[in-house]
């Protein structure tokens, strides 16, 4: 076999629509649960994505990245050393009413930051996925110094604040125009 | 009460960084040649993330996602499907030219005559009951990935007169941080359909936009069976230099 690595930077493959008809593809049965169903202390998170005029986005696809209840992640990078387990990934197809559902646990505060969760939304009709964070309302005190959230807007942090619920959060997606999600540069 | 761990100063961590793309790589969100993006960009500017532990991780996805048939899309049914046989393959790689191994990749297409097997596709093309057009393959110890299915057709669209979409794969893959998530579409070479397609044509710089063209691979045919086409996928490359995670002047 040839050498595999070569010199010098390679221009990045370009990020294109995932199109109408993602949900043949991406999504998978035990997508939203980054946690088993009966896990204790386990949360859903529901929301609604939605367009500039309002209306539900029913064919997109939102995916979580998380830290564990510890705020430890099962990856090679995390410099306090992976925590072999935690799958932190969520996926969920959005449906006819452009509502998705996410079941997993609160994450653990990472070092320096409030707790959060980390969202990808793809739709067709979006070039690039948009990336936003979810935070919690009951973390107030962590969530008034977290950088990011200091790095926002002032009068635009609640879109990043999901809400409480019966069995969890809400956290709603507005695209565009009024109150519009704050979307990250990553 | 505000614990260490949730205070406002760095963590003090030492993390790797992802460079950012150069302006024109990707399609910006307002493309207005692409009709569905009118309402789905956000008019508020991106506020710029800096990478901290949860983007400079991401999930590791592998082996455990794959099903035995699920690289080749051809024998998903007990009949082979209508269309022309091809074998995709290609690397997966970082910016700088590192493979990334052990990945997934999942992709989905239309059939040869263009038509998704989804249930809001109905333009008058036959559905093929032996093609569900999706697979899922992972790349080895060097980032090489391949695939087998058949060519997918071009389909119309009602985005402009007489749309038609240049036959394309979906593809999505992950690499191993969360800046590196990728979900991109590779074409064929010389369609005819490229000059009139905005998705095609959003990306701004016109050498990035060659780098979703598949290369034909004669070295990879496979005499009476199968023609070849090969796709490299880049992803963004990390610093050389991992950085203590401090308070960033924002
Ligand atoms: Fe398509």
């Amino acid at each position: 076999m040839s050498e595999a690595v070569v010199a010098g930077p390679l221009g990045s493959t370009p990020s294109q629509t995932v199109g109408p008809y993602l949900s043949i593809g991406l999504p998978w049965a035990d997508g939203p649960y980054v946690v088993d169903a009966d896990d204790e202390g386990a949360v859903w998170i529901r929301g609604v994505v939605t367009d500039g005029a309002g209306a539900p986005v029913p064919d997109g696809l939102v995916e979580t990245w998380q830290a564990d209840r510890n705020g430890r992640f099962d990856h090679p990078d995390d410099p306090r050393g992976p925590q072999p387990g935690f799958r932190g990934f969520g996926r969920c197809p959005t449906d006819d009413d452009g509502a998705y559902a996410i079941r997993t646990v609160v994450p653990g505060a990472v070092p320096g930051e409030a707790p959060h969760i980390d969202v990808s939304v793809f739709a067709r009709g979006m070039l690039h996925r948009l990336v936003t964070r979810i935070y919690f309302p009951d973390r107030a005190e962590a969530n008034a110094t977290d950088p990011v959230l200091a790095s926002v807007p002032a009068d635009r942090r609640r879109t990043l604040i999901a809400e409480p619920t019966e069995d969890g959060y809400r956290f709603d997606v507005r695209l565009q125009g009024e109150g519009e999600t704050v979307f990250f540069d990553v | 009460m505000t614990t260490s761990a949730e205070s406002s100063a760095g963590s003090g961590l030492v993390l790797p960084r992802y460079r950012r793309d150069p302006e024109g790589t990707h399609p910006p969100m307002d493309s207005p040649g692409y009709k569905s993006t009118r309402l789905r960009h956000p008019k508020q500017p991106l506020v710029l993330l800096p990478q901290k532990l949860t983007e400079v991780t991401g999930p590791l996805l592998g082996p455990g996602r794959l099903g035995e048939l699920d690289n080749d899309l051809t024998r998903q049914h007990p009949e082979e499907p209508q269309g022309q046989r091809i074998l995709v393959h290609g690397r997966l790689l970082d910016g700088d030219g590192r493979p990334v191994p052990n990945s997934l990749i999942e992709v989905w297409q239309a059939n040869a005559g263009g038509r998704y097997k989804h249930v809001w596709d109905n333009w008058p093309c036959p559905v093929d009951p032996n093609f569900d057009g999706v697979g899922r393959t992972v790349t080895d110890s060097e980032g090489r990935y391949e695939f087998v299915t058949i060519k997918p057709g071009a389909y119309p669209w009602k985005n402009h007169d007489n749309a038609w979409r240049p036959a394309h794969i979906h593809f999505s893959v992950f690499g191993t941080a969360f800046p590196q998530r990728l979900v991109t579409q590779m074409y064929f070479p010389d369609d005819p359909l490229f000059f009139q397609d905005p998705i095609f044509n959003s990306i701004p710089d016109e050498k990035a936009r060659q780098r979703l063209i598949s290369r034909f691979d004669l070295s990879r045919t496979v005499p009476e069976w199968a023609l070849a086409f090969e796709f490299d996928i880049v992803l963004r490359g990390r610093e050389a230099t991992p950085f203590e995670d401090e308070e960033e002047d924002e």
